[in-house]
């Protein structure tokens, strides 16, 4: 996999701003692959629900990225660090830079991610980091909309024609084998969590899977839990091959017209 | 444009007037996300606080205020605040009777705690002919903040502000 990843668990203020990036990464990545879906949903609505549930993720990236570049001494803008940072920088799970599928693998991606963010901002609530806690507060409350709508979505797709059930449960097969990534301890998570200010990441396994595995129930499909493979890496910076090209998709205006403003 | 100079209490005033601009019926004050607005000499001192994270009308919010500081004389310094988070209890009641009176149903009070998940059975008046009969139509609507919804008596469209 190329160049071997940087694995050194940074200490303090770097500490700090490693488990920001991690969070800021993953909204990020997330809101880039959410607003390809605006013109491109079964309806309109969608367009603006997963153009809404983007924007908010958008904002979490913001205020965590703002953060990163206040905590790693390096002055860097929420800007610099979205748009000038190379695909190995990215610390984000290989979840949410994976292609937009169908409406069911996004709906299938939404239930895990948001269930997911939902534990993990409930966690960062008490954070004794002032803003990882003020970004939680907000936080929690959008996620817990994002669980909403993917939940009735997965019923309604679920316990709907024989063609929705079937292309629901192929959904929840293919995101399977990016699901392990989210609760993988990492260094950085882990000294975070050990520091007071981040969540052990397998801390937050039992409740996810509890609460996706209610909905699959009760939407009439099946759980999945065997994967031939899984994904791992995005925490250090190693990628799938999608990633490349979201970042071509996102980053080529700014690095095109360096400074441009409208 | 020559500044004017006014009174504090005129443009204290003033900045509490100032309209949402993606719901402009709704002052800044009334919707809750003007946390405090002080004077601090020729300075004001504005915080505000986003009702989402990506909240896009933050920045014209900013805008506007020191606009309206300028327009009274005064330098306006803004800041953000996200914590303690916005949330709808925050709206006063002339707020919520302006919303309603706009054709915007109002947000319902949160009890305590995240919001609700599942199908919610929560009525929701139609502020257009009072019926309690409508349904909801997606939960997300022209902007961060509200819903779509229709009244089934009367047949109308018509957006709730979501409680958050």
């Amino acid at each position: 996999m190329g160049r071997a990843p940087d694995t050194t668990v940074p200490e303090g203020d770097s500490l700090a701003a490693a488990y920001c990036l991690q969070l800021g990464d993953d909204a990020l990545i997330y809101a880039q692959r959410l607003g390809e879906w605006i013109s491109r949903a079964p309806q309109i609505e969608e367009d603006m629900a997963l153009g809404n549930i983007g924007l908010d993720q958008l904002g979490q990236a913001r205020a965590l990225l703002t953060r990163v570049g206040e905590l790693d001494g390096s002055g860097r803008t929420e800007d610099d660090l979205a748009y000038l940072r190379d695909e190995r920088e990215f610390r984000n799970v290989q979840l949410v830079e994976q292609p937009r599928g169908d409406f069911a693998f996004e709906m299938a991606r939404l239930l895990w991610f948001s269930s997911y963010q939902a534990e993990l901002y409930a966690a960062l609530l008490t954070s004794e980091d002032e803003v990882l806690s003020a970004v939680a507060h907000k936080a929690v409350k959008e996620v817990a909309y994002h669980r909403d709508h993917a939940t009735q979505w997965v019923l309604r797709l679920g316990d709907g024609t024989l063609e929705s059930h079937d292309r629901m449960q192929t959904a929840l097969e293919a995101v399977l084998p990016y699901l392990a990534e989210l609760f993988d301890d990492d260094a950085v998570s882990l000294a975070a969590a050990e520091a007071g200010r981040g969540v052990a990441p397998s801390g937050l396994h039992d409740a996810v899977v509890a609460r996706v595995g209610a909905v699959v129930d009760e939407a009439t499909l099946t759980l999945p839990n065997d994967s031939r493979w899984r994904s791992r890496g995005g925490r250090t910076g190693a990628h799938s091959s999608a990633m490349g090209h979201l970042l071509a998709d996102m980053q080529h205006i700014a690095r095109s017209h360096p400074g441009a403003q409208w | 444009m020559t500044a004017v100079a006014t009174s504090s209490v005129d443009v204290l005033a003033a900045v509490r007037a100032i309209p949402d601009p993606e719901v402009p019926v709704i002052t800044i004050d009334d919707l809750g996300i003007l946390r405090s607005v002080d004077l601090d000499g020729d300075r004001l001192r504005v915080v505000i606080t986003p009702t989402y994270s990506g909240c896009p009308a933050m920045e014209a919010i900013r805008a506007n205020i020191q606009r309206v500081a300028a327009d009274h004389g005064y330098e306006a310094d803004v800041s953000m605040q996200l914590s303690p988070a916005w949330t709808t209890d925050w709206m006063s009641a002339d707020g919520r009777d302006a919303l309603a009176r706009f054709g915007i149903a109002p947000p319902h009070v949160l009890k305590d705690g995240p919001v609700a998940v599942g199908l919610s059975v929560r009525q929701v008046t139609c502020p257009l002919c009072g019926s309690t009969d409508t349904e909801e139509l997606s939960r997300f609507g022209s902007t961060s903040c509200k819903a779509l919804r229709r009244c089934v008596s009367c047949r109308e469209p018509f957006e709730e502000f979501k409680a958050l």
